[in-house]
C-alpha cells in the first residue's frame, strides 16, 4: 500500500476544468487513481473528461455527492490559497498543492489555520505522490517507476524522475514516491513522511533527494539520527549555485551558509546517512546495501 | 526582490517612519546641490543592493562641498560585490546617542513572521551576534493575529530602550508590521535605527525586500524594481516566465525543473566543465518559451557549447524539438547543441530533430561529458 493515502482513495481535483488539470486527472485516471469529481467556482453542474466526472462549484458539494477524502489542487498561484483553506475547512484529509509560487504570507495563515485541523498538506508546488502499479496524485509520469522497496522523498519534479528513472534501469523499484515541493514554505517536511516510511512495512530503504535553501535536510537529518532504524540514503543538488542567487524554485537560495549544499552534505555524512554524490551514482548506492 | 534604500526610505516615510532628509544624486554635482540644501554635514550613501557598504568605503561623511566633491567620485567609482555604484543618497548627518537594530523576518522553516531586535545596532551586528546570541531578541508573530502591542513593548524592554521613547518606537514598529503585512515583504529591516538628540528615533537606513511570490498582487511598487541592476539576460528571460540565473563559464545550459536544472550544473561542475548559467524552462513550457530560451543561450558571447537536458512530464519533449527547430531554422547557428531528451513523446521528438546537426546524447551523464570536452577544446 502507498503511504499516506489508501491505494483506492477517492480524489478530487480544485481546478479540474483547466488545462494542467484537465490533463493530469486524466492521467491520474489512466494509472487507476479513483477521480470522483472536480471542483471549479462557477462551473458546478457541468461533467468533464469524456461527460465522466461531475464538476462542482464547492470543495463541501463535490464531498457530500461523492464522498471523496483527498485533493490535488491545480489551481491558477493567485487562488490557490483560497483552494487550500477551502480544502481544509472542508475537512479532507490529504490536500496535494501541486501549484506552485504561492506568497509566503497566503501560507503562513494557511498554516496557523491548519494548526486547528487533521488535514495534511503536500506542497504547495508539489509534483505529489506515486505509489507504483497503485496509486497515484499529482503529476509524476506512472510509466517510469516500478513497484518495489525503496521509499523516495523528493523537494523537486523532474529531478525525482531522472532518479526514479535511473532507478527503473537497474532493476530497482519504489514503494512510495512523493514529492514535499520547492517552495519556501511547505505544508509537510522530511520528517513526517520519513515517520511514514519509518512504519510501511513495504519500504525497506528511504532516499530523500535535497536541495540548496532552509532547513528542510537539517531537519531531516536530525528526525533521522533519533528516530529511523530503516537504511536512509541521501543525494543534494545546487553544489554549483551562487550565494543569494534563486535557482529556479522559490525555496532554493543560499541566504546563509546553513542553506548551502557544502553544509548539508557535511550533515548528512557526520550523521552517517551515505550519500550519493551523482546522479549515476544513486542506483548502485542503494542495491550494494 | 530587494529594494534600494532611497525607495526603501519613501516606502517608510509613506508609512510614517522618521528617516533623515535627503535626495539621489548620480553626479558629483548634483550631490553638491543637495549639500547646499542640507549643509553643514552630510552623510554620501553607495545605492546598490549589497549588505557591507560601510566597510567597502560606500558610506562616508562630508563636511564640506570640497569633501562633497571628492567623495562622491570616489564613492561613484566603487564596486561593492560585483555591483558597481551608479547613485548616491545624500542625507542630513544625524547626531548619534544609541544604535538599534529592528527587523521584521519571514522564519520559512517555521512559517512565521519574526520581530528581531537588538541594542548592538550598526554594522557590527552581526559580529555582535556571532559573539553572543542573546545580543539579539527574537520573538514570533502569529500570522492570523499579527503583531501585538505588548510583544513590542518587550522588544523595547529587551533593548533597554529609555522609557520617554517607548511609544514613538511602538509607532514605528508597528508602521513597519504594517507595512511587511500590506506589500507581502520577506524582509524589512532598519540597521540602525538610531535615538538622537535624547529625545528622537530615525531610521538611519531601510531594508525592503519584497516575496518574490507576491509581486504579481503589487504593480504599485513595480517603479521601484532597479532593472538597471538586473542583467539584460536575466530580464529578457524573465519577460518569457523563464528562470534564468547568470554564471562565471562557457557552457550554455537549459533543462525543465529547478532541480534538474541544479543537478545538471552540478554534473558539468564535477567533470570540470563551467556552466554559463542556469536556465529553467519551468513545467510544460511551450515551443516558444523554448525558443526563447535558446535564442538567450545563442545570444551569449561567452557560450561555447550549449546542453538541452529535457526530462518530459508536463513537458512534452516534441514540444521542444518544435521550439528548437523554428530557431535553427532563422538563424546560421555556429555553436555546438549537445540535446538530451528522455520522458514524455521523447521519440518523436528526437526523430524531429534526426537532420538538424544537433548532437544527440543518450542520457545526462552522456550529454554532460560531451559539453566539457567541446567546451575545453574550443576555449584553447
Amino acid at each position: 500500500m502507498s503511504i499516506l493515502v489508501n491505494n483506492d482513495i477517492s480524489v478530487l481535483v480544485q481546478g479540474i476544468t483547466g488545462k494542467e488539470g484537465t490533463f493530469h486527472a486524466q492521467k491520474m485516471i489512466d494509472y487507476g487513481t479513483h477521480i470522483v469529481a472536480g471542483v471549479t467556482p462557477g462551473k458546478g453542474g457541468d461533467w468533464v473528461l469524456d461527460g465522466k466526472i461531475p464538476v462542482f462549484d464547492s470543495v463541501k458539494a463535490a464531498i457530500e455527492a461523492t464522498g471523496a477524502e483527498a485533493s490535488v489542487i491545480f489551481v491558477p498561484a493567485d487562488h490557490a490559497a483560497d483552494a487550500i483553506f477551502e480544502a481544509v475547512d472542508a475537512k479532507l484529509k490529504t490536500i496535494f498543492c501541486v501549484t506552485e509560487g504561492i506568497p509566503m504570507q497566503d501560507m503562513m495563515r494557511i498554516k496557523r489555520y491548519m494548526q486547528t485541523s487533521e488535514s495534511q498538506l503536500i506542497g504547495p508546488n508539489s509534483p505529489g505522490l506515486l505509489s507504483p502499479g497503485k496509486v497515484k496524485l499529482g503529476i509524476i509520469p506512472g510509466e517510469i517507476a516500478l513497484p518495489g522497496n525503496i521509499g523516495v522523498i523528493s523537494r523537486s519534479g523532474t529531478l525525482t524522475y531522472e532518479i526514479v528513472n535511473e532507478l527503473s534501469k537497474a532493476g530497482a523499484g519504489i514503494s512510495t514516491c512523493i514529492g514535499i515541493g520547492g517552495d519556501p514554505i511547505l505544508g509537510t517536511g522530511f520528517p513526517e513522511i520519513l515517520e511514514l516510511f519509518e512504519a510501511d512495512p513495504e519500504t525497506e530503504k528511504i532516499l530523500i533527494v535535497g536541495e540548496i535553501g532552509g532547513k528542510f535536510e537539517e531537519n531531516a537529518v536530525r528526525y533521522i539520527s533519533q528516530h529511523n532504524t530503516k537504511p536512509v540514503y541521501a543525494y543534494i543538488v545546487g553544489k554549483s549555485a551562487p550565494e543569494g542567487r534563486r535557482m529556479g524554485h522559490a525555496g532554493a537560495i543560499i541566504e546563509k551558509r546553513a542553506g548551502s549544499a557544502a553544509y548539508k552534505i557535511d550533515l548528512i555524512k557526520n550523521a552517517g546517512i551515505r550519500l550519493a554524490s551523482s546522479i549515476e551514482e544513486i542506483p548502485a548506492l542503494l542495491l550494494k546495501s | 526582490m530587494r529594494i534600494q534604500e532611497y525607495q526603501s526610505k519613501r516606502i517608510f516615510s509613506h508609512y510614517g517612519i522618521p528617516i533623515p532628509k535627503g535626495r539621489v544624486a548620480i553626479n558629483a554635482i548634483i550631490a553638491d546641490h543637495i549639500y547646499e540644501e542640507l549643509k553643514p554635514d552630510v552623510v554620501i550613501k553607495a545605492q546598490v543592493l549589497t549588505s557591507g557598504r560601510g566597510k567597502a568605503g560606500g558610506i562616508r561623511l562630508a563636511k564640506s562641498a570640497e569633501q562633497v566633491e571628492e567623495i562622491s567620485n570616489s564613492i561613484l567609482g566603487l564596486t561593492i560585490k560585483g555591483m558597481p555604484v551608479k547613485k548616491l543618497l545624500v542625507e542630513e548627518a544625524i547626531k548619534i546617542d544609541q544604535e538599534y537594530f529592528i527587523a521584521i523576518l519571514t522564519d520559512k522553516d517555521a512559517g512565521v513572521p519574526t520581530l528581531m531586535a537588538s541594542k548592538y545596532g550598526g554594522m557590527d551586528i552581526e559580529d555582535a551576534v556571532r559573539e553572543n546570541s542573546s545580543a539579539m531578541y527574537s520573538l514570533s508573530i502569529d500570522p492570523l493575529a499579527g503583531l501585538l502591542e505588548f510583544q513590542v513593548r518587550s522588544a523595547a524592554l529587551a533593548v533597554e530602550l529609555p522609557k520617554q521613547l517607548w511609544d514613538e518606537f511602538a509607532n514605528i514598529v508597528m508602521a513597519l508590521w504594517k507595512l511587511y503585512e500590506e506589500n507581502d515583504a520577506d524582509s524589512v529591516e532598519i540597521n540602525p535605527l538610531v535615538t538622537s538628540e535624547g529625545d528622537k528615533l530615525i531610521a538611519l537606513d531601510a531594508k525592503v525586500n519584497i516575496d518574490d511570490n507576491a509581486i504579481y498582487r503589487h504593480p504599485d511598487l513595480s517603479e521601484y524594481f532597479d532593472l538597471e541592476e538586473e542583467d539584460r539576460m536575466e530580464y529578457q528571460a524573465k519577460k518569457y516566465g523563464l528562470s534564468y540565473v547568470k554564471l562565471e563559464g562557457n557552457i550554455g545550459c537549459m533543462v525543465n525543473g529547478a532541480g534538474l536544472a541544479m543537478a545538471t550544473l552540478d554534473l558539468l561542475s564535477d567533470q570540470g566543465g563551467k556552466p554559463a548559467n542556469f536556465l529553467d524552462i519551468g513545467g510544460g513550457a511551450n515551443s516558444e518559451k523554448v525558443s526563447s530560451g535558446l535564442k538567450i543561450l545563442m545570444q551569449d558571447e561567452r557560450v561555447k557549447v550549449i546542453m538541452i537536458n529535457i526530462f518530459g512530464g508536463i513537458t512534452r519533449c516534441d514540444e521542444v524539438a518544435k521550439g528548437l527547430l523554428s530557431v535553427f531554422k532563422d538563424s546560421d547557428n555556429k555553436i555546438p547543441v549537445v540535446i538530451r531528451l528522455a520522458g514524455t513523446n521523447a521519440a518523436q521528438g528526437l526523430e524531429m530533430l534526426m537532420n538538424s546537426g544537433l548532437i544527440v546524447a543518450e542520457n545526462i551523464v552522456e550529454a554532460a561529458s560531451l559539453c566539457v570536452k567541446i567546451s575545453k577544446e574550443k576555449a584553447k
